[in-house]
């Protein structure tokens, strides 16, 4: 066991495998959306980009929820805090068009002071308890959107916002083609390398935070709240920083979907997309990275792969019986059920998380009530 | 010594109050309603010793912990920890101030491993945020190395070294207890409060226990006990403070206390049987 031999050691120990393997991964990576749009069709780019979107979401909602273990239902507020402000600040709705370098971070910082503003009123909240406040939350924020275009026309109400600049990086605008070494990059091509970019540093993120003195903090709240603060933990600020940790990943999230969309509307952010985003999190295996990753994949791409059941039934039984729209949301619902059955930790659970569900005599659990608060 | 003692030596001689006794209770009333559960508690606790506190059911013991350790504020009085206030302050800057506390139902991060355990009780003395963290630049990697260093010596120091990557609530319980005790000493107290630390441990624990408090003394932790079992106290403390119904009612000695009547009148009642 050297899960706290320090990771440069682990490393060096079997760099060749590791840069070997890094290598192949990012070829892999590089060349997906060719090869995807070569068999599937270009819209599966599109679905790929989506993919990577719900991705950061998913693990800025893990560090609420997996790591820190305060249940969120309102997470897509910070998504659509993120996106509204880069379609307020890059499009003719005020007639401003800042540079997507600076409305990305400020909304990453906008996001975590959301976060913040949702945090201190629910520090002393768990559970069931914080979930409803959370969830209020998010409502709130899209019904402030909802509403916004009285008496002073801020959001375009329900109409939206629209002619949003696509997102330029370094003078290349990604919304229109490119050809570049005699290969031609469609629109959702150039985001998908953007978007795969900073996937990759919130992945990164995650990763060095998970396994640092802060990553401890947030577990040991989850685990126990009065004990953590009994060794010192600042539990507010700890829990504090969870949230807007988790947010700003929500924030970087939604202004590169604003961009990409070209289109915002309080449509996107409504309570189902907040549970879609818990049910990555919960399903992939919350509390671990792989898991999470994993669980935004297949959740954005199964139910576009399940539309093509029309084409199944078309094929097997030579005509339509069910319209594919309906079958679809109920194929996805049965999974959902039959994973959470079958692996109730998640398809990738995190170590602790599967020693959790084990059946191992569970020797604290009955001493584990807490002092002043309630704990699931 | 362990490196924790040293700190604490260390830190305690940098002050000019060394000679002081580390810690005074001055006159901690606290009433809840209409029951006043501590009425004017005065005690002081010299640095190196191990200092009980009993009394039977209800009387007060574990308010009074409660106060000590922060998590109640008094409604009278004041506790000073090495001429600094500790009453009114919040739990964790309690800790940084120099108090680590057990707990009587064992409150570990259970789904954490021994070590990850003791590394959070690191916590206060290390410093590394969320820069540090992503960045993980020289000073945070020799941190992080330190505290796996001393976390290690520290569960090496109470006995279950061999447990640091199972889940503390995989531990026997006598190990569980002990893993506490470690976790506490990871935050450098100057004084370590144990809230019934042999509760529901059998003889040859018990016995095992005090080997280890002693121990601790030794290395220059002051400590305090809360406590039912006498053979316990009595073999272990240098003094006792008794409770009743929220009052001192003797201080001194084991052997004093022992023999003071009133202690005796709490203990078993006043009327012969």
């Amino acid at each position: 066991m050297n899960r706290f031999r320090p990771a440069w050691q682990k490393i060096k120990m079997d760099r060749r495998a590791v840069l070997l393997a890094g290598f192949l991964i990012v070829m892999a990576l590089a060349v997906l959306p060719f090869v995807t749009g070569g068999l599937l069709g270009r819209s599966w780019v599109r679905i790929l980009d989506f993919a990577l979107l719900y991705i950061m979401l998913a693990l800025g909602l893990n560090i609420v929820v997996g790591y820190a273990g305060l249940l969120d239902l309102g997470y897509i507020a910070f998504y659509a805090v993120g996106a509204y402000l880069y379609a307020l600040l890059a499009s003719p709705q005020f007639g401003v068009h800042w540079p997507v370098w600076a409305v990305i971070p400020l909304g990453a910082v906008l996001a975590a002071g959301f976060g913040v503003l949702l945090g201190t009123p629910t520090l002393k909240l768990r559970g069931d308890y914080l979930a409803i406040v959370t969830l209020g939350f998010g409502e709130i924020i899209r019904i402030f959107l909802n509403n916004l275009n009285t008496p002073v026309n801020i959001t375009n109400g329900p109409q939206g916002i629209s002619l949003i600049d696509p997102i330029a990086v370094a003078g290349f605008s990604l919304g229109e083609s490119h050809t570049l070494l005699g290969l031609t990059f469609p629109a959702t091509y150039g985001y998908y390398y953007l978007f795969l970019a900073l996937t990759a540093a919130i992945i990164f993120v995650s990763i060095r935070l998970q396994d640092s003195r802060i990553g401890r903090a947030w577990v040991a709240i989850r685990e126990d709240e009065v004990a953590a603060a009994a060794m010192g933990i600042n539990t507010r600020n700890i829990k504090l920083l969870a949230f807007a940790m988790g947010a700003s990943f929500g924030g970087i999230s939604g202004g590169l979907f604003a961009g990409f969309q070209g289109f915002v509307s309080p449509e996107s952010f409504t309570l189902f997309e907040s549970i879609i985003v818990l049910c990555m999190v919960v399903l992939g295996g919350m509390g671990n990275i792989a898991g999470v990753i994993l669980g935004a994949l297949l959740l954005t791409i199964f139910p576009e792969a399940l539309r093509y059941l029309g084409e199944l039934q078309q094929m097997l039984f030579g005509r339509v019986w069910v319209d594919p729209n309906n079958l679809r949301m109920l194929v996805f619902g049965i999974a959902l059920v039959v994973i959470m059955i079958f692996r109730p930790a998640g398809l990738l659970p995190s170590v602790r998380r599967k020693r959790e569900f084990s059946a191992d005599p569970d020797v604290l659990g009955h001493e584990q009530e807490s002092l002043y608060d309630t704990r699931r | 010594m362990t490196p924790a003692a040293d700190r604490a030596a260390a830190r305690m001689s940098d002050s000019p109050t060394a000679v002081e006794p580390l810690l005074h209770v001055e006159g901690i009333s606290k009433h809840f309603g209409g029951l006043r559960a501590l009425d004017d508690i005065r005690f002081s606790i010299r640095a190196g010793e191990i200092f009980g506190l009993i009394g039977p059911n209800g009387a007060g013991k574990t308010t009074l912990f409660n106060v000590m350790t922060s998590l109640y504020t008094p409604d009278a009085g004041q506790v000073l920890l090495h001429g600094r206030r500790l009453s009114g302050v919040k739990p964790y800057q309690a800790v940084k101030l120099g108090l680590a506390r057990t707990f009587q139902n064992i409150r570990l991060f259970a789904n954490m491993t021994a070590l990850e355990n003791v590394l959070v009780g690191r916590h206060v003395r290390t410093h590394a945020g969320l820069l540090g963290a992503v960045l993980r630049g020289r000073v945070t990697r020799e941190e992080e190395a330190d505290a796996g260093r001393r976390a290690r010596e520290l569960l090496d120091y109470v006995g279950i070294g061999a447990h640091a990557h199972r889940l503390a609530r995989h531990l026997a319980y006598g190990d569980q207890r002990r893993l506490e005790i470690a976790r506490a000493l990871a935050t450098d107290p100057l004084i370590l409060a144990l809230d019934e630390p042999a509760a529901g441990m059998n003889p040859s624990e018990t016995a095992a226990l005090m080997t280890l408090l002693n121990r601790i003394r030794a290395d220059g932790i002051t400590l305090l006990l809360i406590e039912h079992d006498m053979r316990l106290v009595m073999g272990l403390c240098d003094r006792i403070a008794v409770l009743d119904y929220g009052k001192k009612i003797a201080e001194g000695a084991p052997r004093t206390v022992q023999n003071d009547p009133r202690v005796i009148e709490a203990y078993l009642g006043s009327e012969p049987v």
